[in-house]
């Protein structure tokens, strides 16, 4: 018990006094898993909204990619992020591996399925005859879109929160492709687990204090933005 | 008067099966087209083919005498009308945001906006609810949105799909005589497609009766529902007594038709032994009660039976009289009561001559 109640203390001082190694892991962790979220949701809300409107051959394959990207293990995309960025891989002149770069990648490669898979589902759900009733009072195509992703807006906000969320805790494929440097790639999660090691609990139990804040202000956010859609009772 | 709408042509098919087939179809300027038909007789692909929201694979459409090509883009031309369906599809926002939909979607300035929105929710009676949210609204109160929302549009042609059908019987009656009052007034062509005849002959300055994709009858209301052209059409316009039977002897502007081994007097020169099909109306035929007795009468035909069934109907009754051939009355409570009208009572039946149209069989 007395490790723990130290631990907390500790903790409750590095947050007071705002440490300057827990503010860099904290703001580079935001700063890269909110790019990670930006770029998934500008691939993965229009390429879910194709999927869920367009009749194509070879749509139901695609869609089952979608459902396997979301549920594809994080330590399996480090490994495929790593290989790709390795010196000798396909893109490895590009010198992004153990860069903040190369985990906003991988994070991606988590988060864009997710985001379209959820994107799918929430434009799938709409009443198709809404497409042909703003059609019928004079919408152009892309006037038609913007309506239904309006429509969509609530379980869209939802993508977002399942795709920060994901990557925002992911530790294994940004361990492998960040490799955790101090002060270039290090992170909450890397950061924490490198603690949790090294039996420096004050400092773990800080960053996983901050950890669960960032997560619960950001969903607190959102929710806030869906609640007010709602309908009222 | 050149019409505001032309089709000419039309021609929809899928899976190789034509479900829309219409050498022809007009409307006027002003002018209100009702489509009935049952389930499945392509309405509501003719009323998505003139919504420009379906290209037909053949066929011409001209608006407002001007040709719309159905292979070009057709966002210029769907700009000019706007649609109400049976399901309000209202947006998750405003009433007033909702009405505005289209406006937007043209990009005029709000000033303009606001004044347009402002009177046809006016209009429609739900300006009071400008700010409440659709989803919040009632059925009744919905449709009224949505129809505001098209009319707001002042279009060259309004299409109606079924805009009643969702709703209760209280709050469709009075929509129904609010938008009778609107369209009366601002004169829009209107092509307005149900399954229910009394909406069709309320709206309608002319009904057009569609099967399997072809229009089998337009006309006025009273030529569609008083003389239908086709045996599909006079069952379908309610016409309960459809018989089919032969002529057997004629002359003098009057045959005799021979039906369940009874013989029934019409009116018009037939061939011997030419089929032919008698459409009466139930409230045409007069039950008194007893069979062949009763007094003298102007009326040719006088067929003594037995009621088969008596069915209760809102303030009438429905009696099913077998005279050789099942025959459909419709008669009041009073006169069930009055004359102890029930099951297995014999009865004569009376209708004149003139109260038969005759639909001569098609040849071939």
């Amino acid at each position: 018990m007395d490790l723990l109640w130290e631990g907390v203390t500790q903790a409750f001082w590095l947050i007071v006094n705002r440490e300057p190694q827990v503010v860099e892991v904290v703001l580079l962790s935001l700063l890269v898993s909110g790019s990670a979220t930006l770029i998934s949701l500008l691939i993965g809300v229009p390429y879910g909204t194709f999927l869920a409107l367009a009749r194509f051959p070879g749509r139901s394959l695609a869609m089952s990619l979608v459902n396997t990207g979301m549920g594809m293990p994080p330590v399996v995309v480090g490994l495929l992020v790593s290989i790709l960025l390795w010196r000798s891989g396909p893109l490895g002149l590009l010198h992004l591996l153990y860069t903040p770069m190369a985990i906003v990648i991988a994070q991606v490669v988590i988060a864009a399925p997710i985001v379209t898979g959820v994107s799918m589902a929430a434009i799938a759900q709409l009443d198709p005859r809404l497409r042909m009733q703003m059609l019928g009072l004079g919408a152009s195509r892309w006037q038609m879109l913007w309506i239904l992703l309006q429509e969509a807006k609530l379980p869209l906000l939802t993508a977002v929160m399942a795709g920060f969320g994901g990557v925002i805790s992911e530790v294994g494929a940004v361990m492998m492709v960040g490799g955790n440097i101090k002060g270039q790639t290090r992170v909450l999660t890397t950061a924490m687990v490198m603690e949790t090691n090294r039996g420096e609990f004050g400092l773990a139990i800080a960053l996983g204090i901050i950890l669960l804040v960032v997560a619960y202000l950001v969903n607190l956010a959102l929710t806030h933005l869906q609640q007010r859609g709602r309908i009222p009772p | 008067m050149n019409p505001l709408l032309r089709g000419e042509d039309l021609r929809v098919v899928y899976d190789g099966k034509v479900v829309l087939d219409l050498p022809r179809l007009t409307v006027g300027g002003g002018e209100t087209l009702s489509i009935i038909g049952p389930n499945g007789s392509g309405k509501s692909t003719l009323l998505r083919v003139l919504a420009l929201l379906e290209r037909p694979q053949r066929g011409r459409l001209f608006l407002a005498g001007q040709e719309v090509d159905l292979r070009g883009d057709l966002l210029p031309h769907r700009r000019r009308l706007a649609i109400v369906m049976q399901q309000p599809l209202l947006r998750r926002t405003s009433v007033f945001e909702n009405v505005a939909t289209g406006l937007r979607f043209r990009g005029l300035p709000f000033s303009e906006i606001r004044q347009r929105v402002g009177h046809w929710m006016e209009r429609l009676g739900v300006a009071h609810l400008e700010k409440r949210l659709a989803h919040t609204l009632s059925g009744g109160e919905s449709q009224r949105v949505s129809l505001a929302r098209a009319l707001v549009l002042e279009p060259n042609l309004l299409l109606l799909d079924e805009p009643f059908a969702a709703l209760d019987a209280p709050s469709k009656t009075s929509l129904m005589d609010d938008l009778q009052a609107i369209l009366s007034q601002v004169r829009f062509a209107t092509v307005f497609v149900t399954h229910d005849r009394t909406e069709a002959q309320v709206f309608g300055h002319r009904v057009a009766v569609m099967f399997g994709g072809q229009i089998h009858q337009v006309g006025t209301p009273q030529e569609v529902f008083s003389f239908p052209a086709t045996e599909a059409v006079a069952a379908f316009v309610g016409v309960e007594n459809i018989i089919t039977g032969r002529i057997s002897e004629g002359g003098d502007g009057l045959a005799i038709f021979r039906v369940g081994g009874r013989e029934v007097v019409v009116v018009g020169e037939y061939g011997m032994g030419e089929e032919v099909t008698a459409c009466i109306r139930p409230e045409d035929i007069i039950i008194e009660p007893g069979g062949e007795r009763g007094l003298l009468s102007s009326a040719r035909n006088r067929l003594p039976g037995r009621v088969l069934k008596c069915i209760p109907q809102g303030p009438q009754f429905k009696l099913v009289v077998d005279c050789g051939f099942p025959l459909v009355s419709l008669v009041t409570k009073q006169s069930v009561s009055d004359l102890f009208l029930a099951e297995g009572k014999s009865v004569t039946a009376t209708f004149k001559a003139s109260a038969i149209y005759v639909i001569r069989r098609r040849k071939g």
